[in-house]
């Protein structure tokens, strides 16, 4: 019998116990045990960034790491980024810009894009470009994309 | 209330995609769900010997294990014509089938099926199965083949003696190129749910292009009746011609859930969906022959194409020159060659995208040849006819794409020496080509159903894999029925839907607009009747042809004050709904040609030491008829220049052809452009009114964006380094060596 290990996470803000193989990536745990399909699975292996969700603030691929490693942390997935139904400046600049074709990716490039601004690192689309590099669009939506998190930095009043 | 069509309006599907909320195949649940996992050959041919799932029935939560000895039952029948596994876009052949029997025919083929109560079990499971084989030799080396290759007879034309023109023509260029196979790599893994709803009855989410296409093949390999079988796909993750036909996945998934008579999931791993389609690899050879002033007299263009051994995949690849330039002779050829491999399939401008790279290489080089800028030499062999079938365009304003975007460009500028354009350490090169597609439509039914409270549900089983058919639907629909954008709303892939074809080749836009306005006027003529009805109607007497849908009211074209509120003349006639149902068809016998064109200019830096290559600018001008959305249109020609520089720069699928497996079978190894390798591009959508094509003068825009701009970058890579690399794609080693 394969025992199964109590997990707690946080995420979207609310408090959710798990019991999950050692095994489970956070993305399946998400999207098959949590049953937040919003977090998309496109390479599982690290490889594209469909998966990319917050943790504890910082973006980090959920294919590549263990549920059970993460007890106690703070999810934040692209369920999570709207608040009271408004919008995240970076959802309604994704829309705005458009920024997406598909949308499998976009999830993934939003929360990304969030960890991006968090960082505070991108000054320049230049680097923006390079920052995103993570996350690949195969509709091939990236001018749009920078666009995009160009005008949420400026919403949000973290660009320089 | 303004007209959308024309307009740079918002996806109306974009709140759901930036949400989460949107549900593509593999995230519909149903309880008892049991998850597959596909256990995939190691060898390219021979047959399996044995198979060996105890180990792999022995894993927690492993329910079976599906192989060609103990499958549920499929359709056996065969003969060309009647193959019950060939679905509506199946080239010439006889379709793989999926643990039919114990044949191998390419590497990674699925010999079992693992089906267990958790992903993770499925997944572990399918690491356990033990295969023998009896392999056999096997060929995956297109170059190896070509010599072999067979003749496509349909696609052999002869226009004057070619040979002789060439072999007489005072300046001459004749090359030799190559692309390399491509995959798709839609970010979205190919998926399928199958809901079992008792009795046998199944409702099918799968990723597709075409939802009645896979329910009609499913229906021919699992003999179910139609009304049996639903498939659904209201979203797909990307496809670029890979969702085309139905894949063995969906096959599997749906015989899973008739052996355990319960739900299935089944999604294919990266390295699994390399066993699908993909862009052929393609040898192109062009020969140009011209007098000194530039004028065409010869074009040959011979194509081999590499293809599946029980399937002959070819489109277009040769005949492009005859719809852009003029020549008094031309000669095509096109081959393919059989490999032990899996069938290619269409990938965005199947045919165009190789053939006409080729094409326009070989025009840059004539213009070097020529001493000639590469642009003039377009300019004086325009052709105002498409020269293949000698009939004329139903627009082609090619000629205004080359000017207008050669001035966005600043191609003015170019000093045609090549290496003669620095930026510090950086080469700088300018290339330009010229892309073509054809203008298709088909026969494609809309369903509208209007209530009286002033809302439209606009139905039609077609796709959206990205495009914005939602988005155009919404627009065209409340254009055309005077209701605002937010009053509608739009029902597309389910295949209970009425009929479509396949989202494909650009057609979708076109084919579904106009049958939304077909529909339209049937709700219009309708409405009409049921307002001549109202006492003193002031449309007493008027035809459905004078009057319009406009802000919610029927009004006169003459007389803007003889008008009848919708909401009125419903209620008037208690009639709370309305709905009409009619096909667009279309008439492609009447002698025009029908193509959309472009012009593509390029920039690149070469780091001179290094070799590295950045794509730093790229205009692309577009005629292709009226533009329905400019935003979403712009967004389609701009991700299909990414993929133009992914052609260019980086894609190539790498066979072992020892093991005859594909090698770099991920998107670590498999290179797309990602975002820092992408720059300045910049659309123009040149204006080209069309009353001939079809009535609301729509062209499509899926393909045209990425033909030519491979070329464009090739040709400009020879400028900045004066060193011609006619295989793609453009790497550091080829630019070095």
């Amino acid at each position: 019998m394969v025992s199964r290990i109590p997990v707690t996470l946080v995420v979207n803000g609310i408090e959710t116990q798990l019991e999950v193989t050692p095994w489970t990536t956070l993305l399946d745990a998400l999207r098959d045990h949590l049953h937040l399909t919003g977090t998309k699975k496109g390479c599982d292996h690290g490889q594209c960034g469909a998966c990319t969700v917050l943790i504890d603030g910082r973006r980090v691929n959920s294919c590549l790491t263990l549920t059970v490693m993460k007890d106690g942390a703070e999810v934040t997935t692209i369920e999570g980024l709207a608040t009271d139904g408004a919008l995240h400046p970076l959802q309604q600049a994704f829309i705005d810009h458009d920024a997406f074709q598909c949308g499998y990716c976009t999830p993934g490039q939003i929360c990304s894009a969030a960890g991006l601004l968090a960082e505070g690192k991108a000054r320049t689309e230049d680097e923006i470009r390079e920052l995103m590099s993570g996350n690949i669009c195969r509709c091939g939506a990236y001018p749009n994309i920078v666009a995009a998190i160009h005008q949420a930095m400026g919403a949000m009043g973290s660009a320089s | 209330m303004a007209p959308t069509i024309g307009t740079p309006t918002s996806r109306v599907d974009g709140h759901a995609k930036v949400t989460g909320e949107a549900r593509y195949a593999a995230e519909f649940d149903a309880p008892g769900l049991a998850y597959g996992s596909i256990v995939g050959s190691t060898i390219a041919k021979g047959r399996i010997a044995r198979i060996d799932a105890s180990e792999a029935l022995r894993v927690q939560g492993v329910i079976d294990v599906l192989t060609h000895l103990n499958r549920p039952h499929m359709a056996e029948g065969g003969g060309a014509d009647e193959d019950p596994y060939r679905d509506d876009v199946a080239p010439e052949g006889s379709p793989f089938r999926p643990l039919y029997d114990d044949r191998i025919v390419f590497s990674g083929q699925p010999v079992a099926l693992v089906l267990a109560e958790t992903w993770e079990a499925a997944r572990y499971a399918a690491s356990q199965v033990r295969v023998d084989y009896d392999e056999e030799p096997h060929v995956t080396d297109l170059h190896r083949r070509r010599d072999d290759a067979v003749a496509l007879r349909e696609r052999t034309k002869v226009r004057g003696d070619a040979d002789t023109a060439f072999a007489a023509a005072e300046v001459r260029h004749a090359g030799e190129y190559f692309i390399a196979m491509e995959h798709h790599n839609p970010m979205e893994l190919f998926a399928s749910t199958v809901i079992w709803d008792g009795d046998g009855k199944l409702t099918v989410y799968d990723k597709t292009q075409g939802v009645q296409n896979v329910q009609c093949y499913l229906c021919g390999v699992f003999e179910m009746k139609p009304e049996d079988v639903r498939v659904v796909s209201p979203f797909v993750g990307g496809a670029f011609g890979s969702g085309l036909r139905p894949q063995y996945s969906v096959a599997l998934a749906v015989m899973a859930a008739r052996a355990l008579q319960r739900s299935v999931r089944l999604v294919l791993t990266r390295r699994q969906m390399y066993t699908l389609g993909y862009r052929p690899g393609t040898i192109e050879r062009v020969a140009l022959g011209a007098k000194a002033d530039g004028t065409l007299e010869a074009v040959t263009h011979e194509a081999i194409g590499m293809t599946s051994q029980f399937e002959d995949f070819a489109r277009n690849d040769t005949t492009w020159s005859g719809t852009l330039y003029r020549s008094a002779t031309a000669k095509y050829d096109h081959k393919l060659a059989r490999l032990d491999v899996s069938t290619p399939c269409d990938m965005r401008a199947p045919g165009a995208a190789t053939g006409v790279y080729a094409l326009e290489c070989a025009m840059d080089e004539l213009a070097v040849a020529l001493k000639l800028d590469p642009l003039e030499l377009r300019y004086r062999n325009y052709s105002d006819r498409d020269q293949n079938e000698d009939m004329p365009f139903t627009s082609k304003k090619l000629r205004e794409c080359y000017r207008q975007g050669a001035e966005a460009f600043g191609w003015s500028k170019r000093d045609p020496q090549p290496r003669a354009m620095r930026d510090g350490s950086e080469l700088v090169g300018w290339g330009m080509a010229t892309g073509v597609w054809e203008a298709l439509q088909m026969k494609t039914a809309v369903r509208i159903l209007l209530t009286a409270n002033g809302h439209a549900e606009v139905a039609c089983a077609t796709s959206d894999i990205g495009t914005g058919t939602y988005t155009i639907m919404a627009q065209v629909a409340a254009d055309m029925l005077g209701l605002p954008l937010d009053s509608i709303s739009v029902k597309l892939g389910d295949s209970t839907l009425p009929h479509s074809p396949v989202e494909g080749g650009s057609w979708t836009a076109a084919s579904v607009s106009n049958a939304i306005a077909s529909t339209a006027k049937a709700i219009r003529t309708e409405l009409l009747q049921l307002a001549q009805k109202m006492p003193q109607s002031p449309l007493a007497g008027a035809t459905p042809d004078d009057v319009a849908l406009v802000d919610g009211r029927i009004v006169s074209k003459q007389d803007a004050a003889r008008a009848v509120p919708i909401a009125d003349a419903m209620r008037h006639a208690a009639v709370d709904r309305i709905e009409q149902e009619t096909s667009a068809d279309f008439d492609e016998d009447d002698g025009y040609a029908r193509n959309t064109h472009s012009a593509i200019f390029a920039e690149v830096k070469v780091d001179e030491q290094l070799g590295v290559i950045r794509v730093t600018r790229v205009v692309s001008a577009v005629a292709a008829g009226r533009i329905l959305n400019t935003k979403t249109a712009k967004s389609q020609i701009m991700g299909s220049v990414v993929g133009g520089i992914g052609m260019a720069l980086h894609e190539e699928t790498l066979i072992d052809h020892d093991l005859g497996r594909i090698m770099n079978a991920d998107i670590a190894e498999y290179h797309v452009p990602v975002n820092a390798d992408v720059h300045e591009i910049e659309v123009i959508f040149v204006d080209e009114p069309d009353d001939i094509v079809n009535p609301l003068g729509i062209k499509g825009v899926g393909e045209i964006g990425i033909v030519g701009v491979a070329a464009a970058i090739a040709n400009a890579i020879y400028h900045a380094t004066g060193k011609r690399v006619r295989d793609l794609p453009i790497t550091l080693d080829k630019l070095q060596g």
